[in-house]
This record gives structure tokens, C-alpha cells and sequence, in this order.
């Protein structure tokens, strides 16, 4: 039974708020996650930062019928040293990964990614893991963890499961994750000494999806070139990584920048078509390069 | 003592030339203000409009059923229901001749004639509800080949978008002024370019919103909207809706920016007022972001080819342009979508001294949403056509682009000056403005701080633009065409019993600082305290009658009659205190307050005593004393149609080959607009133009498809200037008073976006000039600036 005072409260809410109606639970454990989760399936949608699934519910672009707010389950947060592994608990928030000292030591990568994303607003409530379950293809973290080698731990009543990035992305806005899964933390394999990482993107303004970014780690076993906003989601680049495995000079940075076509068939969106996007991730695969060279 | 007493402009407390907190600021920034969104009233309804989703399609059959089922909805309306309750309107001038469109109603009847037309309404007791059911109203739609170009709706053969109009054509104009064939024939070069300009949008921060509240016990409509002319809407309404004068009352609270966007009749809004008659109840409609996209009026959208003739020496001999501009499927209402492509061809080239001009316009119906007024309309194409071609016409001679517009601008003697146009400029200061611009920039330093930079592979560009600004319009804009908008506006100024003073005007407040303006100007002349003075604005019954607050008349015609009508109350007041202290009225002043003895400024009574004799104790003033503690003027540009302003804008920038990137610099506006009221404000107006002129040089555009569905209506997609990408701003005055008022100030809203696109696009193409590339078209995005530097 609503209350009078509640009453009054839903009904000004109606007044503002154009998503379709929905169930909201906001969950206190895990386990009532799973219950919630493994009853509603995919008519459940997880709420964490919310940054992209509230905009799709005003439009009416996503209709859940259930939100489950996992904001309060504090073992989803937070960041820590555990052996060769840097874990980023999934709600940890893309400020506080940025404003990490252990974030900018062990994952530079991540450190240089976090400044890119949106903007500071979206990057006090976006969190980490829904960054990578949302895997919208021209965002900075997947290809992020897509070039770490990184592993997302997923859990359900079902149990729990870890799996590579590598495995993660499968499609457009399509991952691993079952309808019944959560992600709880992700685990950052530690940059070794002498790592070199590089991260750059062209974006209109700052703060919008890149037109093409590219995440670059360079490391003793070899180099990741992973780009993004050019294909369905996050795109490793091996032949333009093959081109300058024998280390990195002017002459192998443009073997690269030609292998590119090989990797990458950029489909065109509003901003740029395919030959402007391939185009601009030749260059900055040069700028990277040579900033790998530099470093 | 001087031989003349001070006028109040030059008096030690006057705030006029000062720049004052905004006495509305600290409300707004508290998130207090009243928008419409904010008011609730009793039984509310909300409404949700269903609009087409093609950009052309007959409507077969509508079945509105199941969505009156739904839960909450009290009403689902169509074209048919509002038939008898709403005339159509025809968005055409009389005094452009030749002009025609079709009738528009409030919701699409039969045919929808562009993705996002209005289509049917849904009135219910929550947005949500109405907008739950939006979704189970079933169209039969039979699409219809779209004509979403201008260039297709006017090719031979092109189907008529309305049978009843014959062709696509819904203006023309041409003119052909000097001898512009010989000057062509002797010239020593001659140059050509086709610009283009994409079609845009005005993204308000508070999207269109109306409140329509009536009463059937006394058939009273109360109108709250998101307005800049609330007399203008009330006699839409009374046009179009079976209302009497007595019983319609507009009201426009605070408006979060409007730029044009608000100034037009819309038929979602119209559809609001209809819902309201029909169903005795409130109903409000606020646009969200995405139908604002497609429903809001567009801008721009034009191709100019120009071509323009010089000599050797630097002598500009003739100007050519061909305009073809795409305004949608109807002309908006009521000011008509043929102004922009009307401006053009009045202003392009008409700040240089060629006597030789020659124009033609074309404005073609296409099935796009309607385009028309918004902000600087038609200037920053005049003005990228002209200055981009007096740039490819320096480089063309080889000489230096501030010498050959130093050699060309209309001297600053000359004035009064006809265009062959036929504008009249009756005072300008191009030539000042042009050096003092070279000077504030530093010029020289910047073209050799440009050329060591390209020695080290750094690519620079540096433009300028000049251009002349339309303020204060006259009658012969709008209202001989037989449109019900205002030339005058009038202000009435009240002494309150306790000395301060209450001044309602009819220019309108829409987060610009009008109303800063009015008590800066009305409490300079009464000597009172700034923070004594209330203004009210934007309410048709608490308000003089006049147009509003659109292009740039705010200060120039609002705020003369606001200082006509604080000198008829400052003479009335000095009348009843002559009476009061049995002193002439001539040897009394006012100042912060006071009565004080003009010679000595010494005080004698206080503003308060005034009052309080004047309205309450009558039994103490002299027999026959009337007072008069109110009075009202009205203000109405007569000399010359326009008070047209100039200035001149220049921009520095860094071009990344590779990318194409653009990173602006820093950007410098100098600007006369007459006498300035508030520094500040003028700064601010300034800046916040130019910010809207670099989204179009850079940014804004509304992406079609061939079949006219819109693909960017997000503010994810549709890319406006944002902070971090705009420069600092820098911006000089120069004041040359307007004649034929006390005031003599001009306007100053357009200037901005008049001049920046052309400013950015020159710097651009002096960037790019040494790779032997140049772009044409805006937004100049990155992928254009590569394509013209052959790197795709």
C-alpha cells in the first residue's frame, strides 16, 4: 500500500521521468543479485553507473522490466594488488581508477585511457565494469583490457567463471556475459618492469566517442596494438604488430601503417567513413610508434 | 558647471557604460527559476505527439482505439478532431513578392511532409502515459518518394511537394545593380568559389515548452510558453483560435535561450491550445531532445555560388552570387522561411565600396523540417561568400588580405551609404575597426610568428572577416507583410509609495540580460539605486504592447523606450516635488534617491516622501496638484529601416595535417555597436555568438539520408561546440552612437555568429593555402579538410 505522501511523490516523478515503467530492487549481496538475475533473465537489467543504460531508458531504447541496483554491494569495489595481478573491482568508478597511484604504476595503460572517457560528471558514476559490459566498440576500456591481456571474473548462482578479454567481445554490444551473469572484478596482469604503454585517440570534442583510438602496449613478450571505434568492438592489430616486432624505426612504422588495411575494414559511421577512419588510425598508430620509440 | 546640465548619461552614478551583477543571476544559478516545465496547475494534462516517421507519406488510416484505452489517457486527437477548433495559417509576407506555401494545420492531415511532423496527440494524466500510448496508435502510412534536396525539388519535372502550388518554388529574387558584365570583363582576375553551408539546428537549452490553460467558464485561454514575443503569440491565437482579445493572456516566465528557435508558430504547439479548448483542462508539452531535433525550425542550408572581379591594384569591380536554399515543406509562420535567403542577397558584399552586384535567390520546398529565423539569419553566409572571396581574390593578386579589405571597406566618411542592394547604413566604422583590429591581434607579429612556424612544419592560418549586423528593424520588416509582429515597443515606469520603481517593458528576458539592461537605463535617469528598480517582463497583460526580444532589438528599441518613460516620470516627479518643497521643478534633481537641489546636490527629501505625498496624503499638496507617479513611452525606429552595426572578426588556428584537426587559437572580435549599456552583457552577447558561429564552422550539422531521415538527433551524435574546443575571445569596442535616439544604442546579438564561420574558414583555408588545398563547405570537418588535402 503506497502512502498518501508516496503517492504524491510517484506521481511527480511521472511528470519528469519518460522511461517505460519498471521494477527496481536495489540489492544489498550478491547472492540477491543471482536470485533476481537468474529469475528475470533478461528482462533484468543491472543498474551501476548507469551512464549509458539511463539515456537508453528515456529514449525507451532498452524496456527492462527489472532494474537491479548493485551500487550497494561494497565487494564489487575497489583496487588492489593481489600477486601479478592489478584487480579493479567491476563498480569501481572511472575516477577513482584515474586518481589510482596503483592504477598509474601497474596498468599505465589504463592510467593514460581513464582521462578520455566522457567527461568528469559521467566518469563520477560510470564504473568499470559496466564500461566493459556495455563494450560499446568505440569505448576506451575494452580496448584497454583487450590489450592487457586482461581477465573479467564472472559470477551467477551458477558459480563463478573467469575469462580472457580475448574471449570476452564478441560483437557489437555483445559479450560472454549470460543473462544470468554479473561481472565482479577484473584482473590486470602486472606491467613488468620496462613495460611501455601509449594510449591515443581523435575524438571531435573531447569527451565524445573516438572517431579511432588506439591502445599500445609494449612489453618484453611483444606488442598489442588494440584499436578502437573501428569495427563491431575492440580490434587487434597483428599484422601492423608483426611489422615492427623486430623493433620499432621509421621504415617498419610505415610497413605497419600499410599492414593496417589488413587489419582493420572500418565500417563508416556519422562522423567519418571507413577510408577516413583507416586514414586516421594509420596516423596514429605512426604517433604511437614513435612515441613508443621516444619512451 | 558646464553650460548644458549632465544628461544622465554622463552623470558620476550613472550605470549606463557599466557592467553590473545581473540582479536575475543569483536565482537562476540557485536553480530557482520558473520555467515552463516547472509550473503545475491543478488537473494538468501532459501531451505526447506521435510524428511521421518518413519524410513523405500519405496517411491511409489511423486508428487511435487502443491508445485511448490506455491507462491515463483522457484524449487521442488527430488532424480531423481539431479541424473546427484551429484555422491553418500560411507562412508567406506580402511584400515579398511572389512568395507562396501552403496551408499548415496542427497536425498532419492526410500526408506528412517531413520525418517528425506532428501527426496525432495524446493527452493524458503523466508524459509517460501519454507517451506509453503513442506506442499503440496504428498508422497505415503509404510512403511517398521523398525530395529531400533543394537542387532535386527545383530540377524540371520534380513533383510538386503541394499540387496547389504548381512547382517547388516558394521565392525568388534577383538583382542586378552597376554594370556587373564590364566589370567582370575588365577585370585583372577574377575568382570563383562554391560555398556551401549545411543545414543546422538551435539547440535551446530549455526545449520548446507551452502551458495552455482554459477556462470554459469564461472561455479565458492563459498561455504560458517559452517565448520571445508574447504579444506576437497572443495574436496568433486570436487568428486562429475562436478566442476574443479580452480573453487571451501570454505569459512567458524565464526562457532558457531561444537564439530564433521560439519566435515561430509550431504545430505541436498549436496542437497544445487546441487540446486545451477541447478539453477544459491544462495541457503542457515540453519537447525532449530527440523530437526537438526534428521539430524545432532548422537553419541554413545553402549553396552560393559567388564569384567576385578585382584589379590589379586591389580594387574590388563586382560581386556575383546564386543562392539556392531548401526551407522544408511549408514557409514557417508567421515571419515565412524566405528572410535568410532575402538577407543574403541584401547583405553579401555590401560592407565593400563595388557598386557592381549582382544576386539571385532561389528558396525551393523540400521534405525536410521547416528552416527559418535563427540567429544572425542569412549574415554568416553573406559574410564566409564575401570574405572567402576577398581572401581567394588577395591570393589571386598577391597581395595581403588586410590591405585589399583596407582598400575596399566603405570609408568611414561616407556615410550616409546605400548598397546596391538599396541598405542604408547611416553611420559605420569599418575602417577603424579594420585597424584596430590589426593592432589588438598584432598582425604583423602573427603572419611572422606564422611563417617560422611553417619553416618548422607547424601549420598556422590566420582570417578576417568583416561584416555589417541587421538590428532594430522597423515595420518594413515583418509587419508591412501583414505579419502581426511588433516594430515598437513601449515600457511604463511606476514610483512605488517607498522610492523604488517598478518598470514593465515588452522586449522579453530569455537569459541574455534584458532585463539588466532596462534597470540600468531606468535607474541612470531617475537617479535611484539599481537595486530599487524591478522589472517585469514577458506578460501580455502586465507588460506595454511591442514585438519582443529577436533580432537585436532588445537594447536598441526597448531599452530607448525605457528611457523616454523614465524622463517622462523623472519630469513628473520633479513636478509634485516642485509642489511639495514650493521649488520650480528646473532647480530640483534626483539623485541616489533624493530630491536634491540641482545647483548644490544637496538633499532635501527622499524618494520615499515623494511617493508617500503622492499616493497617500493628497490633502497636503497644493489645490489642482495631480500626480502623476507612472508614465509610459513607446519606441519605434523611424529613420531608416535597419540600424545596421559592423565589426570585424579574425581567428587563429592550428591545422593538423594528418588528421585534420582543427585547434582554434584565439579568437578576436571587434564590434561598434552604438552606445553600450552594459559592457558586460555586450561582451557576453559577443562571445556567446561567436561560440555559435564556430559550431557551424566546425560542427553543427543535421545529417540526412537521400529518403530525409534525420541520423544525428542526439547530443550524442549532433556535435555542439563544447568548451574545451573553443578559444579564448577577445573583444574590442569601438561606439559610434545611433542617430535618432537619446540612447543611441544599437544591437549586438548577431554580430557574433555573423562573423566567425567566415573568420575560421579564411584562417583554414591560410593554413592550408601553401599545401595548395581549400575548403568550401561548413561545418569544415575533419574528413572534408583531408579529402581537400588529397590524403583519402
Amino acid at each position: 500500500m503506497l502512502t498518501p505522501a508516496r503517492e504524491t511523490r510517484r506521481a511527480r516523478w511521472e511528470d519528469v521521468l519518460k522511461a517505460p515503467s519498471f521494477a527496481y530492487l536495489r540489492a544489498s549481496s550478491l547472492a540477491q543479485v543471482f536470485d533476481a538475475l537468474a529469475e528475470h533473465g533478461e528482462d533484468a537489467r543491472i543498474l551501476a553507473g548507469g551512464q549509458s543504460l539511463v539515456p537508453a531508458l528515456n529514449m525507451r531504447l532498452s524496456e527492462p522490466r527489472l532494474l537491479i541496483d548493485i551500487n550497494p554491494i561494497a565487494a564489487l569495489t575497489g583496487i588492489e594488488r593481489r600477486g601479478g595481478m592489478l584487480r579493479i573491482g567491476a563498480l569501481t568508478r572511472h575516477s577513482e581508477v584515474g586518481a589510482s597511484p596503483l592504477v598509474a604504476r601497474l596498468a599505465p595503460l589504463i592510467h593514460q585511457a581513464i582521462p578520455h572517457i566522457a567527461h568528469p560528471a559521467i566518469r563520477n558514476r560510470g564504473t568499470f565494469g559496466g564500461s566493459l559490459a556495455q563494450a560499446d566498440p568505440a569505448a576506451e576500456l575494452p580496448a584497454c583490457v583487450l590489450a592487457l591481456d586482461a581477465v573479467l571474473h564472472l559470477a551467477s548462482r551458477r558459480g563463478e567463471r573467469a575469462v580472457s578479454a580475448r574471449d570476452f567481445f564478441r560483437a557489437l554490444y555483445e559479450t560472454a556475459l549470460a543473462p544470468d551473469e554479473v561481472i565482479t572484478a577484473i584482473d590486470v596482469p602486472v606491467a613488468p618492469q620496462g613495460t611501455r604503454s601509449v594510449f591515443v585517440e581523435l575524438a571531435r570534442r573531447r569527451g565524445d566517442y573516438a572517431l579511432v583510438g588506439l591502445a599500445a602496449e609494449a612489453r618484453e613478450v611483444g606488442l598489442r596494438l588494440v584499436f578502437f571505434g573501428v569495427g563491431n568492438k575492440p580490434v587487434e592489430a597483428g599484422a601492423a604488430s608483426a611489422a615492427l616486432a623486430a623493433g620499432i624505426t621509421a621504415e617498419r612504422i610505415a610497413a605497419a601503417q600499410a599492414a593496417l588495411a589488413r587489419d582493420l575494414d572500418p565500417p563508416g559511421d556519422l562522423q567519418a567513413d571507413g577510408a577516413t577512419k583507416l586514414h586516421l588510425a594509420r596516423v596514429l598508430l605512426g604517433r604511437a610508434a614513435r612515441a613508443l620509440m621516444a619512451a | 558647471m558646464s553650460e548644458r546640465p549632465l544628461s544622465f548619461l554622463d552623470r558620476p552614478n550613472s550605470y549606463i557604460g557599466k557592467s553590473v551583477p545581473r540582479p536575475n543571476a543569483q536565482r537562476l544559478l540557485q536553480g530557482r527559476g520558473v520555467f515552463v516545465d516547472d509550473i503545475r496547475l491543478p488537473r494538468l494534462l501532459h501531451a505526447a505527439f506521435l510524428r511521421s516517421p518518413y519524410a513523405h507519406a500519405r496517411i491511409k488510416h489511423i486508428d487511435t482505439a487502443a491508445a485511448s484505452r490506455r491507462p491515463g489517457v483522457v484524449r487521442v486527437v488527430t488532424a480531423a478532431d481539431l479541424a473546427g477548433l484551429c484555422t491553418p495559417w500560411v507562412g508567406v509576407l506580402t511584400h515579398l513578392k511572389g512568395m507562396k506555401s501552403a496551408p499548415q494545420h496542427p497536425l498532419a492531415r492526410d500526408r506528412a511532409c517531413w520525418q517528425g511532423e506532428p501527426v496525432a496527440a495524446v493527452a493524458a494524466e503523466s508524459r509517460a502515459e501519454a507517451e506509453d500510448a503513442l506506442a499503440e496508435i496504428a498508422v497505415e502510412w503509404e510512403e511517398l518518394p521523398p525530395l529531400a534536396s533543394a537542387e532535386a525539388a527545383l530540377a524540371p519535372g520534380a513533383r510538386a511537394i503541394h499540387d496547389t502550388l504548381g512547382d517547388n518554388l516558394a521565392f525568388a529574387r534577383a538583382v542586378d545593380a552597376g554594370a556587373v558584365d564590364d566589370a567582370f570583363a575588365r577585370a585583372d582576375a577574377v575568382v570563383a568559389e562554391t560555398f556551401t553551408f549545411a543545414r543546422h539546428t538551435g539547440v535551446c537549452p530549455e526545449p520548446r515548452s507551452i502551458l495552455a490553460e482554459f477556462d470554459p467558464g469564461d472561455r479565458r485561454l492563459t498561455l504560458y510558453c517559452s517565448s520571445q514575443a508574447p504579444h506576437m503569440m497572443k495574436e496568433i491565437v486570436l487568428r486562429h483560435f475562436p478566442l476574443a482579445e479580452t480573453d487571451v493572456r501570454v505569459v512567458c516566465r524565464d526562457v532558457g535561450g531561444s537564439y530564433g528557435v521560439k519566435i515561430h508558430v509550431y504545430p505541436d504547439e498549436m496542437a497544445v491550445i487546441a487540446l486545451a479548448l477541447l478539453l477544459g483542462r491544462p495541457v503542457k508539452f515540453v519537447a525532449d531532445r530527440l523530437e526537438s531535433f526534428v521539430s524545432d525550425i532548422h537553419a541554413r542550408e545553402h549553396r552560393v555560388a559567388a564569384r567576385m572581379a578585382v584589379s590589379r591594384t586591389g580594387e574590388i569591380l563586382a560581386i556575383a552570387i546564386d543562392d539556392l536554399t531548401g526551407i522544408g515543406p511549408y514557409s514557417t509562420y508567421p515571419r515565412s522561411s524566405a528572410v535568410e535567403g532575402n538577407q543574403i542577397v541584401g547583405l553579401t558584399g555590401s560592407w565593400y565600396r563595388s557598386a557592381n552586384y549582382r544576386a539571385r535567390l532561389r528558396v525551393a520546398f523540400q521534405t525536410k523540417p521547416p528552416m527559418s529565423q535563427y540567429r544572425a539569419v542569412g549574415h554568416p553566409i553573406a559574410c564566409a561568400v564575401t570574405e572567402g572571396l576577398v581572401d581567394l581574390a588577395a591570393r589571386a593578386i598577391a597581395m595581403d588580405p588586410a590591405e585589399l579589405r583596407r582598400r575596399n571597406l566603405i570609408a568611414d566618411e561616407a556615410y550616409p551609404w546605400k548598397s546596391p542592394a538599396g541598405l542604408l547604413f547611416e553611420k559605420l566604422s569599418h575602417q577603424r575597426a579594420l585597424e584596430r583590429m590589426l593592432e589588438l591581434m598584432d598582425y604583423e607579429g602573427l603572419r611572422r610568428e606564422q611563417r617560422d612556424l611553417r619553416a618548422k612544419g607547424i601549420h598556422r592560418g590566420i582570417g578576417l572577416a568583416s561584416f555589417v549586423e541587421i538590428t532594430n528593424p522597423g515595420p518594413a520588416f515583418y509587419g508591412v507583410g501583414g505579419a502581426p509582429i511588433s516594430a515598437q515597443d513601449g515600457c511604463s515606469v511606476r514610483l512605488e509609495p517607498g522610492g523604488s520603481v517598478t518598470c514593465a517593458i515588452s522586449v522579453t528576458e530569455q537569459g541574455q540580460g534584458t532585463e539588466t539592461m532596462v534597470a540600468q537605463i531606468v535607474a541612470s535617469v531617475l537617479g535611484v539605486a539599481l537595486a530599487r528598480v524591478r522589472v517585469v517582463t514577458g506578460d501580455t497583460e502586465r507588460t506595454p504592447y511591442g514585438g519582443g526580444t529577436w533580432a537585436s532589438r532588445g537594447t536598441g528599441i526597448g531599452g530607448e523606450a525605457a528611457l523616454q518613460a523614465a524622463k517622462a516620470l523623472r519630469a513628473n516627479i520633479l513636478d509634485l516635488a516642485g509642489a511639495m518643497l514650493q521649488a520650480a521643478p528646473g532647480d530640483l534633481d534626483i539623485a541616489e534617491g533624493w530630491i536634491v537641489d540641482a545647483e548644490t546636490g544637496a538633499r532635501r527629501i527622499g524618494l520615499e516622501e515623494v511617493g508617500r505625498a503622492g499616493y497617500f496624503r493628497g490633502d497636503t499638496l497644493p489645490p489642482l496638484t495631480q500626480p502623476e507617479l507612472m508614465a509610459t513611452r513607446h519606441h519605434q525606429p523611424r529613420d531608416y529601416p535597419f540600424a545596421f552595426t559592423n565589426g570585424v572578426q579574425a581567428s587563429w588556428l592550428e591545422l593538423d595535417i594528418e588528421t585534420g584537426f582543427v585547434r582554434l587559437l584565439k579568437h578576436w572580435v571587434v564590434e561598434d555597436c552604438g552606445r553600450m549599456v552594459s559592457p558586460l552583457l555586450v561582451d557576453e552577447q559577443i562571445r556567446g555568438g561567436v561560440v555559435q558561429g564556430l559550431g557551424a564552422a566546425l560542427f553543427e550539422e543535421c545529417l540526412y539520408d537521400a529518403a530525409g531521415q534525420l541520423r544525428n538527433g542526439t547530443l550524442a551524435d549532433y556535435l555542439v561546440p563544447m568548451a574545451a574546443e573553443m578559444p579564448d575571445i577577445e573583444v574590442a569596442h569601438l561606439e559610434t552612437p545611433l542617430a535618432g535616439t537619446e540612447l543611441g544604442a544599437k544591437g549586438i546579438g548577431e554580430a557574433g555568429t555573423a562573423g566567425a564561420p567566415a573568420a575560421v574558414m579564411n584562417a583554414i583555408n591560410d593554413a592550408l593555402a601553401p599545401l595548395g588545398a581549400r575548403v568550401s563547405e561548413q561545418p569544415i570537418t575533419p574528413a572534408r579538410i583531408l579529402r581537400a588535402l588529397g590524403r583519402l
